[in-house]
C-alpha cells in the first residue's frame, strides 16, 4: 500500500503492507525512534503522536489512516539547532523526566491537550493525560511542567 | 515544593549541592533521542523469541523443531537438548532452557532467531512439544506436605535449604513483660515492576570470540560475571565479555539478576553466528519477569502500659515459585524493620521459602521491606489501641534515636524518625482529625531502610575514575547505573561541588564494563551514598593533583589553595589565581608533562550479617514516615486519598528536585501496592498480563504529595546524604491501611485494599 502524508513538516511517501500500524511505520520505515512502544495495545500512551493535531495511540492506528494527513512526532517538536518546544523545556526544568520511556508520549499528549485547552486546571491536566502511564515520576512533576507552560508560555492570561 | 527541615547546626553554603539541577539526560530524553534496547539495531541483527511452557508442571516427552528450522528466515532454533546446560539464579536451580520437565507456565522450552520478529513468531508456532502433565502444587503450605509433588526432583523437599532465622534477646521474657499483646496475620500479593520499557537484550559475538551484551541491566558487572560463566559452557572460557548498558526504561529491581532470556539471547547469537536482539512484549513482561515476593506473615507484638515495646515475633511463609531468584533472599532485608524499626529489645523471626509451580520472585524496590513494614506498622496501630495510646504518640515513645545500637547490631548514626513523625503530625493536622471514624481518617506508616549501602555481597564497593581535560572540563567515569533515578546528576553535583566548578562542566560516563571500574549494582538505595562517596573521594584526589601543579605556578603552598568558580586561587592571596583549564594545559604542554586522572574505589566500612544475622551491614540508615488522609465511601468501598505526606530523613538533599521525584514516584508505586495492584494467577497461570487488568496508578489516581525533607547530615554520607531510592514506597501501605481503619473502623490485613474488601462484613 502506498501512502503520502505530511510528517513533521515534510511531505513524505511510504510503501507498507496493509496491516502495518502507524507505530510500526514510524519506527521501522522512518526511524522515528522517539515513538515508543510500551504495550502495543492502546493501554499506556507511550506511542502517542499527533495526527492532524489530535493525539492518537499510534500502536492502535493503521498506517493507512494517515494517508493525506498531517503526522507529528516528538522529533517534529521544537526547531533547528536543538531548540526545544516550551513543553519540552518545561519537562526538563521541572524534573518531569526520570527513565524517560514515557516522556515522548507524555509530551505529545500534553501538546494536544494544550492545543484544545490552553489553560487547563491541574485536574483538567490529570484527566486530559489519563491515557498516559508513567511508572517513575508519580505524575506530579509532569502536571507541574504542563501547568507551567500554560502559565507562562501561552496567551491564556493565567501567566504572570 | 518540598519543605526542608535543616539540621540544627545549619546548612553550609553550597554551590551545587541541594540545587534543583535538571537530570543530565533529560534533554536527550525529552527529544526522544535516548536509545533504549527497543531502539538498538546493529548490522545483520536477528530477532529472538522464546517458546513458553503450556503447563504449570509437566514432563517434556519430545520437542520437534524440524518444521521451524525449515521456515525461510529462521537462523537458529535452540532447546535444552541441543545446547549446553546453563543454570542461573541465586540457587542455580533455573536451567535457561528447560529439559525433561517444565515447572511453570513461564518456563522457556525453546527459542528461535530469525530475520524478523514476525518470522520468529511464526517459527515458534511450528515447534511441536509433547508434554505429559504432572500433578502440580500452587499453595506453599500444601507444597510443604509429605505427599506434595516435588518441584525439583533432585531435592528432598519443596522447602528451600534457606532457613531464615533471627533470635535477638529473650522472646519469653519479652512476652512476660508485656501488658498488652496482639497477634495478627497479614498477606501480601504478587505485584510486578511494570517498567514502561519492557525487558530485552542484544548479544553480539566478535570475530575473536569475545561477546558484547547490550542490556538495560542494573548490575552490569555481576551480569558480566554470569555471562562469562555461560561462555565457559560454550567452550569460550576466558574470552572477554563486555556489558553495555542501554538507556533503561525503568528497572525497580527487575533487572537486578540475570535471567534465562539473556542467556538464551547469547546462545542464539552464538548458534546463528549473528547478533540477536530479544525484547519482551508487554504480555511477556507481565508473566515472564519475576515479581515482588508474595508473603504470608503472622506477627505478634507486645508492650508495657507505658507503651514501650517488649517483643516482636514474626513468622513468614514465602511462595518461592518454581525457581530461586532474589525473592527468596528478601528476608535478609525484612529482618531490618523487624529488628530495628522502633526500639524493641526482644525479637524473633523465622521465614520459610517453599517451591511451588507458581511464578518466582526477584528484587523489587524495597526488597521485602514493604511486606514486613505493612505487617509491623499495621499492628503498631492495633497495639496502640489496645494500650489506649494515640498511635502517633505510641510511635514517638518507641522511636529510634541517633547513636542507638539495635538488637541486630545496627549502629544507627543519624536518625530523624522523631522529626519525621512531628512533621507528619503537623502536616496532617493529626490531633484534630484523628479518631473520628466518620468516613475520613488519618494514618501513618514509619520506616527504616539502609541508607549507606548494604553489604550483602563481600564487596559493596563502587569505582570512579575522574579525568580533567585541558579546557577545564571534567569527565567522571562511574561504575554506577542510572535507571532514571538521577544518579548521573547527583554524581555530577557532588564532583562539581568538591571541585568548585559548574555542574555543566561535568560529564558523567557510565554503562560500559570496559570503560568504567567495578560497582556491585544499582540496588539497596546505595548509589547516592556509595557511588557518591566514591566520586567525592576521587574528586578530592583530582583536586590534590591540581594543587600540586598549580602551587609552583602560583608560587603558593599547596595547602593554601582552593578552587572556586572554575579557578584555582590562594586563600592567602586571592589575587594569585588561575583558571582550571590553564592548570591542565600547564600539566600537558611541557617536557615531561603529566595528566590529571584520579580514581577511587569506595567500599563502605560495614559488616556482613553473621550466622546470628547480626552485623552493621549499612553505614547509615534512612528513616521516614508516610502520612495519609483518606475518605472512604462506605457504600462502594472507594478510597479517596485526600492528602499524602512523606517526611524523610535523607541526611542531606543533594538534588531537591530529583529527591522530590523519588518521593512522588515512590508514593505512586506504594499507593498502587496498597490499593490496586495484584498479579492474579489461576493454577500458576497469570490471568491479568496487561494494563487493563493489572491496574497501576494513572494521572487522576495520583494525589498531590507534600514532601518534608529532614536533613540530619549523616557523618559518613557524601555531604551528609543518605540513600533514598526505596523508602518512598515502604511506608505507604500501612499508612493507608491505618487511615482506612481510622475512617471506618475496618482493619484490612491483606493487600491490595480493594473496595470489595472494604464493603465486606468481616475484617480481612
Ligand atoms: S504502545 Fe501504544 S498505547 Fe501502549
Ligand atoms: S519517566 Fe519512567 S515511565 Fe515515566
Amino acid at each position: 500500500m502506498k501512502l503520502s502524508f505530511q510528517l513533521n513538516g515534510d511531505a513524505v511517501t511510504a510503501e507498507v503492507p496493509d496491516h502495518t500500524t502507524l507505530l510500526e511505520m514510524l519506527r521501522d520505515e522512518f526511524e522515528l525512534l522517539g515513538v515508543k512502544e510500551g504495550c502495543g495495545h492502546g493501554e499506556c500512551g507511550s506511542c502517542t503522536v499527533l495526527v492532524d493535531q489530535k493525539s492518537v495511540n499510534s500502536c492502535l492506528m493503521l498506517a493507512a489512516y494517515v494517508n493525506g494527513k498531517n503526522v507529528q512526532t516528538i522529533e517534529g517538536l521544537g526547531g533547528a539547532q536543538g531548540r526545544l518546544d516550551p513543553l519540552q523545556e518545561a519537562f526538563v526544568k521541572h524534573g518531569a523526566v526520570q527513565c524517560g520511556f514515557c516522556t515522548p508520549g507524555m509530551v505529545m499528549s500534553a501538546k494536544a491537550l494544550l492545543a484544545e485547552n490552553p489553560s487547563p486546571s491541574r485536574d483538567e491536566i490529570r484527566w486530559g493525560m489519563a491515557g498516559n502511564l508513567c511508572r517513575c515520576t508519580g505524575y506530579v512533576k509532569i502536571v507541574d511542567a504542563i501547568e507551567s507552560v500554560c502559565k507562562g508560555g501561552c496567551s491564556c492570561g493565567k501567566g504572570s | 515544593m518540598a519543605k526542608v527541615l535543616e539540621p540544627k547546626t545549619g546548612r553550609p553554603e553550597y554551590q551545587t549541592v541541594g540545587a534543583r539541577v535538571p537530570k543530565l539526560d533529560a534533554l536527550e530524553k525529552v527529544q526522544g533521542k535516548a536509545t533504549y534496547i527497543h531502539d538498538l539495531k546493529v548490522p545483520r541483527m536477528l530477532y529472538g523469541k522464546i517458546l513458553w511452557s503450556e503447563h504449570a508442571h509437566a514432563r517434556i516427552r519430545k520437542i520437534d523443531t524440524s518444521r521451524a528450522e525449515k521456515l525461510p528466515g529462521v537462523k537458529a532454533v535452540i532447546t535444552g537438548y541441543n545446547t549446553p546446560e546453563i543454570k542461573t539464579g541465586f540457587f542455580k536451580d533455573n536451567p535457561v532452557l528447560k529439559k525433561d520437565k517444565v515447572r511453570q507456565f513461564r518456563d522457556e522450552v525453546a527459542a528461535v532467531a530469525a530475520e524478523s520478529e514476525a518470522i520468529a513468531e511464526e517459527a515458534l508456532g511450528l515447534i511441536d512439544v509433547e508434554y505429559e502433565p504432572l500433578p502440580a502444587v500452587f499453595d506453599p503450605v500444601e507444597a510443604m506436605g509429605k505427599d506434595a509433588p516435588l518441584i525439583h526432583e533432585d531435592k528432598e523437599s519443596n522447602v528451600l535449604k534457606l532457613p531464615w532465622k533471627m533470635v535477638l534477646g529473650d522472646l519469653d521474657e519479652g512476652r512476660r513483660q508485656a501488658d498488652f499483646v496482639v497477634e495478627e496475620s497479614f498477606s501480601m500479593p504478587w505485584v510486578t515492576h511494570c517498567c514502561m520499557g519492557t525487558s530485552g537484550c542484544l548479544a553480539e559475538f566478535h570475530a575473536n570470540g569475545n561477546l558484547t551484551v547490550h542490556s538495560p541491566t542494573q548490575i552490569r558487572y555481576l551480569a558480566q560475571r554470569d555471562f562469562r560463566d555461560a561462555m565457559a559452557a560454550l567452550g569460550l572460557k576466558d574470552k572477554r565479555v563486555q556489558v553495555v548498558t542501554t538507556a533503561i526504561g525503568g528497572a525497580f529491581g527487575s533487572k537486578l539478576d540475570t535471567y534465562p532470556f539473556e542467556f538464551i539471547t547469547i546462545l542464539l547469537a552464538y548458534y546463528a553466528g549473528r547478533p540477536v536482539k530479544l525484547v519482551f512484549s508487554r504480555e511477556e513482561e507481565f508473566f515472564a519477569t519475576p515479581s515482588r515476593q508474595k508473603v504470608e506473615a503472622r506477627i505478634s507484638q507486645g508492650c508495657k502500659k507505658d507503651g514501650h515495646l517488649t517483643f516482636r515475633e514474626v513468622e513468614m511463609v514465602l511462595d518461592n515459585g518454581a525457581y530461586t531468584s532474589w525473592g527468596a533472599t528478601t528476608p535478609s532485608v525484612m529482618m531490618m524493620p523487624i529488628s530495628s524499626l522502633y526500639k524493641v529489645p526482644n525479637v524473633y523471626y523465622k521465614a520459610k521459602c517453599v517451591y511451588t509451580n507458581n511464578i518466582y520472585a526477584t528484587a523489587m524496590r524495597g526488597y521485602g521491606n514493604p511486606q514486613a513494614t505493612f505487617a509491623i506498622e499495621s499492628q503498631m496501630d492495633t497495639l496502640a489501641e489496645q494500650a489506649g495510646i494515640d498511635p502517633l504518640e505510641f510511635r514517638m515513645i518507641n522511636a529510634n534515636t541517633p547513636g542507638e545500637l539495635t538488637p541486630q547490631n545496627f549502629e544507627i548514626g543519624s536518625c530523624g524518625l522523631k522529626e519525621c513523625l512531628e512533621a507528619v503530625r503537623d502536616s496532617l493536622n493529626w490531633d484534630e482529625k484523628k479518631g473520628k471514624q466518620d468516613g475520613r481518617g488519618v494514618g501513618v506508616g514509619s520506616l527504616i531502610h539502609v541508607g549507606g549501602g548494604a553489604r550483602i555481597y563481600k564487596s559493596d564497593g563502587c569505582g570512579t575514575i575522574i579525568k580533567l581535560d585541558d579546557f577545564g572540563k571534567v569527565t567522571v567515569m562511574s561504575g554506577a547505573t542510572d535507571m532514571g533515578q538521577g544518579s548521573d546528576t547527583v554524581i555530577a553535583q557532588i564532583v562539581a561541588e568538591e571541585l568548585g566548578i559548574d555542574v555543566e562542566d561535568v560529564a558523567v560516563a557510565m554503562g560500559n564494563t570496559d570503560m568504567e571500574t567495578w560497582d556491585v549494582g544499582a540496588h539497596a538505595s546505595r548509589t547516592t551514598f556509595v557511588a557518591g562517596n566514591s566520586a567525592l573521594f576521587a574528586a578530592r584526589k583530582a583536586k590534590e593533583q591540581i594543587f600540586e601543579i598549580a602551587a609552583p605556578i602560583l608560587q603558593e603552598p599547596v595547602d593554601a589553595l582552593a578552587i572556586k568558580e572554575g579557578s584555582v586561587y590562594s586563600l592567602n592571596n586571592p589575587e594569585a589565581s588561575m583558571q582550571l583549564a590553564r592548570v591542565l594545559r600547564a600539566a600537558h604542554f611541557k617536557t615531561g608533562g603529566t595528566q590529571i586522572v584520579a580514581s577511587h574505589f569506595y567500599d563502605p566500612p560495614t559488616q556482613m550479617l553473621d550466622k546470628e544475622m547480626k552485623g552493621n551491614f549499612s553505614v547509615a540508615y534512612t528513616y521516614g514516615v508516610h502520612g495519609v488522609e483518606v475518605e472512604v465511601d462506605k457504600e462502594t468501598g472507594h478510597v479517596e486519598i485526600i492528602k499524602y505526606v512523606i517526611a524523610m530523613d535523607v541526611g542531606r538533599a543533594i538534588n531537591m528536585m530529583l529527591l522530590e521525584g523519588q518521593l512522588e514516584g515512590g508514593a505512586a508505586m506504594g499507593l498502587g501496592y496498597s490499593l490496586m495492584e495484584e498479579l492474579h494467577a489461576e493454577k500458576g497461570k497469570i490471568l491479568n498480563p496487561n494494563f487493563l487488568d493489572y491496574k497501576i496508578l494513572t494521572f487522576p489516581d495520583m494525589p498531590e504529595v507534600t514532601s518534608v525533607i529532614v536533613e540530619t547530615e549523616d557523618q559518613f554520607g557524601p555531604f551528609g546524604a543518605k540513600g533514598i531510592g526505596e523508602p518512598p514506597l515502604v511506608g505507604s501501605a500501612p499508612a493507608i491501611a491505618n487511615a482506612i481503619y481510622d475512617a471506618t473502623g475496618k482493619r484490612v490485613r491483606s493487600l491490595p485494599i480493594i473496595p470489595e474488601k472494604l464493603v465486606a462484613q468481616e475484617d480481612e
